[in-house]
């Protein structure tokens, strides 16, 4: 083993406890009413790994760091305040592009600049194993940077959300990948510039190629994703600096969004692979289109909806990105606590995959101060629409289609689905009878005998059936 | 430390992260990434380092660029979480 300079062993348990901050953060996170106290954590945590850096090493220039982080800090507190909370995923993949182009910077700065992390022999030779560390950094940093700011223009809709198809695209990416896992190879043996700068530019075109063939509805999984190699990232310049507080973030937030990934790849019934090879949604319509028929279904009024509802003893609202598109939550919220006044028992069902990323959709119903503990997840509550009278759906659409269940040629088949053709009165509200779901498909609960389809948009609708209940006094 | 000692560490976290993040509520995923997103921000602490170090401007101004990024990560990831998380409230009774 090379000889490493000494490490202050204060020092080390300094990053130490910061690092069993971060875990004490992400376990607050297990309960609502534990959440802040782990947020808390968090920030405690960072402090000490902030000042611990701070106070071991000789700043050249200690106005130009506090500068930089001030200015760091102007922007994220500004952005943290503005930011709508249903442009949170742009937000999110904002931020992680920040951590993928920061870990290339500190990547560079390593290669540039060796003695000063400790990671090269007094001829400026670099280590093997840190040569290893640097380069997957570096790669990674690069993939999480360009991947992320291609989602945050999908989602923020600078950029189509339809895939973009490359002839060959498997080829080119395999292609990519492999030459960048070569030259980390080969830069075992030449450390020289090109080789590591090769490396960096590679990497940026990887996750560029690999983010644009996917479609909109996988937003969720990329996002995830991305919030995973903001981990790994994280994770492989730890192991550059050898810095605890560094390598246990990183396998932290690297095992958060892997998790993340696959409970979004299990609510839509995809496979992660098929999800990186892209392309879902580019021929969904066809898909869906074949068996069009025109099928009887029966018109309602906001009037029929809230004379139904307050007659009902159990209600589930099925809230969709729809109706947050249609900012018609706080309308929701207030159609519920009318229908709860006269002795309605409500709840929420939520999909996973209801809002555009992970938890998105309960995050909604909060802001709109909908009670956490009237919001169920599926699995939770999808034996009570059998007994319930009234299921609510308002925005969503794909989640509640039983061809899942049943149709096996459906694109959908497998998904997980809330079971809402259970309920005794299905109240589906839809802007029209023509669109379709993200997925393309008919769904057959339009055409049930107990489903009345509200059409229309879903905040006036809700604001209708508000007043409608209102005036039933 | 040498390579074996840090790699134990990051492979008893990556359990951990598995079990901690499987214990978190569904409800709270979006506060959860992110402030993983403001903690993953501590690769700050090799931007530090690298802006502190003399010998290459190059390096210096690549460290200070990346401290101003992971600022505004760590500043705006946990402003955010907090933001979200006092939304979520229990129903009175």
């Amino acid at each position: 083993m090379h000889e490493v300079a000494p490490i202050n062993p204060w020092v080390a348990l300094a990053y130490l406890v910061a690092g069993v901050c971060f875990i004490l953060a992400l376990r607050g996170l297990s309960s609502p009413a534990s959440s802040r106290r782990g947020n808390r954590f968090g920030m405690a945590g960072m402090t000490i790994a902030v000042v611990t850096t701070l106070l071991t090493h000789e700043l050249a220039n200690p106005v130009e760091v506090i500068g930089a982080i001030a200015i760091g800090a102007v922007i994220g507190l500004v952005m943290a305040r503005r930011i709508a909370m249903t442009a949170m995923p742009q937000l999110v993949a904002a931020f992680h592009s920040l951590v993928g182009l920061a870990a290339v910077a500190v990547a560079a700065a390593a290669y540039l600049n060796p003695g000063a992390f400790g990671i090269a022999d007094a001829t400026g030779q670099i280590f093997t194993v840190s040569r290893i560390e640097m380069g997957l950094g570096v790669a990674i940093g690069a993939i999480t940077f360009s991947g992320s700011v291609i989602a945050f223009l999908k989602l923020n809709g600078n950029m189509s959300g339809a895939p973009i198809i490359l002839p060959l695209r498997h080829v080119i990416n395999l292609g990519t990948l492999a030459a960048i896992l070569g030259l980390i190879g080969y830069f075992l043996t030449d450390q020289s510039p090109a080789v590591f700068w090769t490396i960096t530019a590679l990497s940026f075109l990887i996750g560029f190629l690999l983010i644009i063939p996917i479609g909109g509805a996988d937003m969720p999984v990329v996002v995830s994703m991305l919030n995973s190699y903001s981990g790994w990232a994280a994770a492989a310049m730890g192991f550059t600096l050898h810095n605890s507080a560094m390598i246990i973030t990183g396998a932290l937030v690297g095992s958060s969004g892997a998790i993340l990934s696959y409970i979004m790849c299990r609510a839509m019934n995809r496979s992660f692979i098929s999800v990186i090879a892209g392309g879902f949604g580019a021929d969904a319509a066809a898909a869906g289109g074949a068996a069009k028929e025109q099928r009887p279904w029966k018109p309602g009024s906001a009037e029929d909806a809230a004379f139904l509802m307050s007659q009902a003893d159990n209600v589930i609202i099925v809230p969709g990105y729809g109706m947050a598109v249609a900012q018609a939550q706080h309308a929701l919220r207030e159609m519920a606590d009318m229908l709860k006044k006269e002795g309605v028992n409500v709840k929420y069902a939520i999909h996973p995959v209801a809002g555009r990323m992970p938890g998105h959709m309960n995050v909604l119903l909060a802001e709109a101060n909908v009670p956490y503990d009237e919001v169920f997840e599926l699995e939770d509550i999808n034996n009570e629409f059998a007994q319930c009278d009234v299921a609510f759906v308002i925005g969503a659409n794909d989640v509640t289609n039983p061809a899942a269940k049943t149709d096996k040629t459906s694109p959908i088949y497998g998904m997980p689905v809330l079971d809402v053709e259970k309920a005794k009165t299905v109240l589906f509200v839809k802007r029209s009878m023509g669109g379709v779901g993200y997925a393309g498909v008919d769904n057959d609960v339009f055409y049930m005998d107990q489903t009345m389809m509200l059409l229309g948009d879903a905040k006036k609708m809700a604001d209708d059936i508000v007043k409608a209940l209102g005036e039933g006094h | 430390m040498d390579f074996i000692a840090i790699f134990s560490i990051f492979v008893l976290a990556c359990f951990v992260g598995y079990f901690v993040v499987w214990s978190v509520t569904p409800a709270l995923h979006t506060p959860l990434m992110s402030v993983t997103n403001a903690i993953s921000s501590v690769i700050i602490v090799g931007a530090l380092i690298a802006s502190a170090a003399a010998g290459s401007p190059l390096s210096k101004w690549l460290g200070l660029a990346a401290v101003v990024m992971a600022s505004v990560n760590i500043f705006g990831g946990f402003a955010v979480t907090e933001r979200m998380l006092a939304m979520y409230k229990k129903k009175e009774r």
